[in-house]
């Protein structure tokens, strides 16, 4: 699987870091609303398809990055820079249930 | 300055080794430059600081990502967004650039003493330096004066092409004799010569 790095081009797999879910959205610090922290530590879509990733070039220019991967094909539709670029989230598990 | 001491010191034997009854494929080469340099850009500073290499080094980095120069005494280039490395024989060098870069520009760290430049030159470069990075080492995809970013397992590597069949890989000093006895042994089957 390669990963084009928006900095370096595309890289081999193994320079990259997986750092989670890309839909998660993390509640305020202070936040007492456990739904919303329940959500962000367990809730994960799991799709059989495009899916919202975060990746670290860690063995390369070590920018956070912001993929779309194809989790049947491996496919990578997107890659951008994590910083200045907002997230395109799906709905969550529970709110696509709602 | 103090005194800096190679880590390469215990094993660096110069002479030709491996295959080289037909000559040798590659040079090995410590350079040991006296300033290595890095320099991180806030957002938005990156034309700055390269105005800021320009004036203190007279080394015009051309735009783009991985971009860079090299002069046989001066060498710079880009390794990551906004980040730079300055490598110069003086050793002075670090003391100009934190006059030349504010800190509402940037920031200047000196890594002369963190870092291990490594020298490899001569026509099977980039064969033996391919078997330990998963990157294109063809002179189209990886221009001369140019920089890159990777790692060989756990060891990272800024890597800039000097010259064509030319490479100087820049390794975090505590890994260097490790990566020093990896880079002899997969130089072996092309035969290459310590200097
Ligand atoms: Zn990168």
């Amino acid at each position: 699987m390669l990963i084009t790095c928006p900095y370096c081009g595309p890289r081999d797999v193994s320079e990259f870091t997986y750092q989670g879910d890309g839909n998660r959205e993390r509640p305020a610090p202070a936040s007492q609303n456990l739904d919303a922290w329940n959500e962000y530590v367990y809730d994960r879509l799991n799709p059989a398809g495009d899916h919202n990733e975060v990746w670290q070039h860690s063995g390369g220019c070590r920018s956070h990055l912001r993929v779309v991967r194809n989790t049947l094909t491996h496919e990578i539709s997107s890659v951008v820079f994590a910083r200045g670029h907002v997230p395109h989230r799906s709905p969550s598990r529970r709110g696509a249930k709602a | 300055m103090a005194e800096r001491l190679s880590p390469l010191e215990p094993v660096l034997r110069p002479g030709s080794r491996g295959q080289f009854e037909n000559g040798v494929g590659v040079v090995l080469s410590e350079i040991a430059p006296g300033s290595i340099i890095q320099l991180a850009a806030w957002p938005g500073q990156e034309k700055a600081i390269i105005a800021a290499i320009k004036k203190v080094t007279g080394l015009a980095l051309p735009d783009g990502a991985g971009g860079g120069v090299a002069n046989g005494q001066k060498a710079a280039f880009g390794f990551a967004p906004a980040k730079f490395i300055v490598v110069d024989e003086a050793e002075s060098i670090s003391e100009a650039l934190t006059k030349a870069v504010s800190p509402e520009v940037g920031t200047v760290t000196d890594l002369s003493h963190g870092r291990t430049a490594i020298r490899i030159s001569g026509a099977k470069a980039a064969w033996v330096l391919a078997k330990f990075f998963a990157i294109d080492f063809s002179l189209v995809a990886f221009p001369v004066g140019a920089g890159r970013s990777t790692v060989h397992h756990d060891i990272f590597a800024q890597i800039q092409r000097s010259a064509p069949d030319q490479f100087d890989v820049y390794v975090f000093r505590s890994f260097a004799r490790s990566f020093w006895h990896a880079l002899c042994r997969a130089s072996e089957e092309v035969g290459y010569e310590v200097r």
